[in-house]
């Protein structure tokens, strides 16, 4: 009976047919099922990961309210928003190149990760311009906490309304933005600042950082993954490490849909 | 069917076959392996260099503290300070959470599977290469101004110390960290897809179970790590203000983050050691392990409820007294689950055809060990105790028998218990057993002492103290000495056996779990046909041949 395995289809004969199966599965599919359980494991492990922040907005947000009403008027909510706009669109396009690769669709799928990548940068690139105007302006974390005007003032953001900010913040500090208003923007922000103001864009660049990062590593699977469907290595039967990247993109952006309400649009 | 499985049992011929040790030679074979198996002996050798390493620095602070104040090695405190975090950080980070999932899963787990992997080669040799790194930041840490933190890093110390080594060392815990959670999203992959034919989840064998707990833990609580020292070294570096206030921020949430891993990561270094305890207890008792589901599941419950109890370390930080009662109330329920291994191994050994073999004798002391460890943690869950005791020498003593009474004990049994399998030759049994005794005296007096010095007030991480408490402490030096000697011992009596022991065969111990059923070593592929599970540990099919020296199957 001993010689049962070499007849045994096990054996390693038996694994020449596929070229993309690892020696130690058995079936295509359960290679499949094992990278799927994979990535979900992995990515529970970055909602985790990003749970430490979320979670340290939570404490300070509940303990210093003021702080977050007061320092989330300086954010530029139109420039957010359209980077929602685009994450959302990348999203699609990482999600229609799994699709375009089940049914086949060569072309197609090369185009959805050309847009997927192309709206990444887009992300990035509004993000840098957002960074760049906070460091611009002085609105840093811990003691480089600087700003050179009051939050819904000044330049930059010259489409805002200040008057409608106004509105929009009537709680207990609905005298410090009115009067910032009236004031001469150029002014050093004669309006009372909430103490510790620095730790909102503490915050602020912790998880937005943490996520840009995330986004980097995103274009960087997302160029590989191009390299390989321009060799022409994925097709209906080959789509993995399509829909695993699909996948872990979906949270990116999922994190920044939680993000930009929670740091943009507070009341 | 009949002869199936006494050919795979004993099939001494093998020896000279391929197996995984001689599949391929070259370094290059083992640096670029994908074998789980010499990954697992990667891991073991690191592993253990690690605990030689933190070691050294443990026998150097039980010789300072023979005496109060500088003491015979004239060390300085501030010396003292970066030695006492130097080992704990090595032995948490470096050795007791990686050692049994990597050396002793990564060798088992697959084969216990009936597997011929775990589910992704490259990502477990990442693990440990991640983990070689950690290791470079961390001998960089010591090289480039060390760290005097303790291996807590607690803030706001840790932001303002001028000790160079902190960010080293938190980028070192960083990395370390994915390793941990690679390990532990491959292993879960692998029980998950890998299962050999009739391998249900209640066939698989306890130590999988505790595996799989340990591989939760590591996927859900290890990232909470990951961001909280991530934050640490931008606040050193940067000065955000999150946790140094200073600037406004909060060091008390540092120590919840901290401990939202670091109380689960307890969990992270016992629960293999219960695996592992399990194996032994079934298979040298030659009886069906009593209460099976139990043990399986109180694994599972001891993994979950971990993830509740972190705030019983903030008693003393001024959380709130509701919080602390609630914390208080969880941390004791874990006592059930513990309770309820050890009453089941000890039903398990209960009119028994027990064995004492050198891994018997390693149960025996975890069992006394983790039993002396647990029962101190109830008197530190009682808020009222805990005032009085935090951060004396009492919960010095209380996590070092949890930790190395759980941790090093349990791997020793594992290695004594496994070492036929892994390296195809038997040790010699009267040494094991002087090692075996030795390391559990030595640890007994090393920190039972420990207990009474801290009942009395002798605080934690002091350089120097009354001369009331140098009595205990001169014992527990000499304790410590004669662990370091018991350990050494332990582990030359393995290395010897390796190399110069008599062969041994499929199965020397007569265990029912598909480990035993490969030859040992194991070959390449673990198994030249998939074996099918069959109950891990009913014995009666096993029976023992002298030809061999091993136990043949012969099912019917
Ligand atoms: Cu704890």
């Amino acid at each position: 009976m001993s010689t049962a395995a070499a007849h045994n289809h096990h054996g390693e004969e038996g694994h020449g047919h596929d070229p993309h199966l690892a020696h130690h599965f058995d079936s295509p599919q359960q290679q499949f099922d094992s990278g799927k359980l994979g990535i979900w494991l992995f990515l529970i492990q970055e909602v985790l990961f990003f749970s430490g922040l979320f979670c340290a907005y939570a404490v300070y947000r509940a303990n210093h309210p003021e702080i977050f009403e007061f320092a989330h008027r300086y954010l530029d909510v139109t420039l957010g928003a359209v980077n929602t706009a685009v994450l959302i669109c990348s999203s699609l396009t990482a999600a229609w190149s799994v699709r375009a690769a089940q049914l086949g669709q060569r072309k197609l799928m090369i185009g959805c990760i050309v847009v997927t990548i192309a709206c990444a940068f887009g992300f990035l690139g509004i993000k840098y311009v957002e960074y760049a105007h906070k460091f611009h302006d002085g609105l840093l974390w811990g003691e480089k906490f600087n700003p050179k005007y009051a939050p819904g003032g000044h330049g930059e953001e010259a489409g805002h309304s200040p008057t409608a900010d106004a509105e929009g913040h009537s709680g207990q500090h609905a005298t410090a933005p009115g009067a910032t208003i009236t004031q001469e923007a150029a002014g050093e922000a004669k309006v009372t600042t909430p103490r510790n103001t620095s730790i909102f864009f503490s915050i602020y660049f912790a998880m937005t950082g943490l996520h840009g990062l995330h986004v980097i590593a995103g274009i960087i699977v997302y160029v590989w993954l191009l390299w390989r469907a321009l060799k022409g290595e994925f097709g209906p039967k080959q789509y993995a490490a399509i829909d695993f990247a699909a996948l872990y993109w979906h949270l990116v952006d999922l994190v920044w849909i939680y993000l930009f309400p929670l740091l943009y649009l507070i009341r | 069917m009949s002869s199936l499985d006494t050919t795979m049992g004993h099939s001494a011929p093998s020896h000279a076959e391929d197996n995984y040790l001689t599949h391929a030679h070259g370094i290059k074979s083992w640096l670029l392996t994908l074998d789980h198996k010499r990954i697992g002996v990667m891991y073991l050798c690191s592993t253990v260099g690690a605990l030689m390493l933190g070691g050294v620095f443990a026998l150097l602070l039980r010789t300072k503290l023979l005496t109060p104040g500088p003491g015979i090695l004239d060390m300085s405190h501030d010396t003292y300070n970066r030695m006492f975090t130097l080992h704990g950080a090595i032995m948490v980070f470096l050795f007791i959470i990686p050692a049994i999932p990597g050396a002793l899963g990564n060798f088992v787990l697959p084969i216990m599977l009936g597997a011929k992997d775990v589910a992704f080669p490259k990502l477990n040799l990442a693990s440990y290469y991640l983990w070689v790194f950690g290791a470079v930041f961390f001998v960089t840490a010591m090289v480039a101004g060390s760290i005097d933190t303790g291996w807590t890093f607690y803030t706001p110390y840790s932001v303002t110390t001028p000790a160079n080594g902190v960010i080293w060392a938190t980028m070192g815990v960083f990395i370390l960290g994915f390793s941990s959670i690679f390990t532990g999203l491959n292993f879960i992959v692998t029980i998950h897809k890998l299962r050999a034919e009739g391998m249900t989840w209640f066939r698989m064998p306890l130590f999988l179970w505790a595996i799989y707990s340990t591989s939760v833990i590591q996927v859900l609580a290890t990232p909470v790590l990951a961001i909280t020292v991530l934050l640490l070294t931008v606040e050193r570096t940067l000065h955000v203000g999150i946790f140094d206030p200073s600037l406004g921020g909060d060091p008390v949430l540092f120590q919840h983050f901290f401990w939202f891993y670091s109380h689960p990561a307890v969990y992270i270094m016992i629960l293999p050691g219960f695996g592992i305890i399990s194996e032994i207890v079934g298979v040298h008792s030659r009886k069906h392990v009593f209460g099976y589901r139990f043990i399986a599941f109180s694994s599972l419950a001891i993994a979950l409820l971990g993830f509740l109890v972190w705030g019983h370390h903030l008693f003393t930080s001024g959380q709130s007294a509701l919080a602390s009662v609630i914390f208080s109330a969880i941390t004791f329920t874990i006592a059930i689950p513990s309770a309820i291994k050890i009453f089941n191994w000890l039903a398990t050994m209960y009119k028994s055809s027990l064995q004492l073999t050198t891994p018997m004798w390693y149960a025996f002391g975890f069992i006394v060990l983790f039993v002396i460890g647990g029962l101190t943690g109830l008197f530190l869950a009682a808020m009222a105790v805990d005032i009085h005791l935090h951060d004396t020498y009492f919960v010095v003593a209380h996590f070092h028998y949890v930790m190395v009474g759980g941790t090093l004990l349990a791997l020793f049994g594992g290695l004594y218990h496994w070492w036929p399998k892994m390296f195809g030759r038997m040790y010699n049994e009267m040494w094991g057993k002087v090692g075996a005794v030795l390391v559990t005296i030595g640890f007994n007096v090393t920190f039972f002492p420990q207990f009474v010095m801290g009942t009395r007030g002798m605080p934690r991480r002091y350089f120097t103290y009354l001369p009331e408490f140098q009595a205990f402490h001169i014992a527990s030096t000499l304790g410590a000495y004669l662990l370091g000697f018991g350990i050494v011992l332990a582990f030359a009596n393995l290395a010897i056996g390796a190399f110069r022991g008599r062969k041994a065969s499929a199965n020397p111990w007569g265990g029912a779990t598909l480990e035993w059923e490969c030859s040992s070593p194991p070959p390449h592929d673990n198994f030249a046909v998939t074996p099918t599970a069959h109950d891990p540990y009913d014995f009666a099919h096993l029976s023992y041949d002298e030809k061999t020296d091993g136990y043949v199957a012969r099912r019917s």
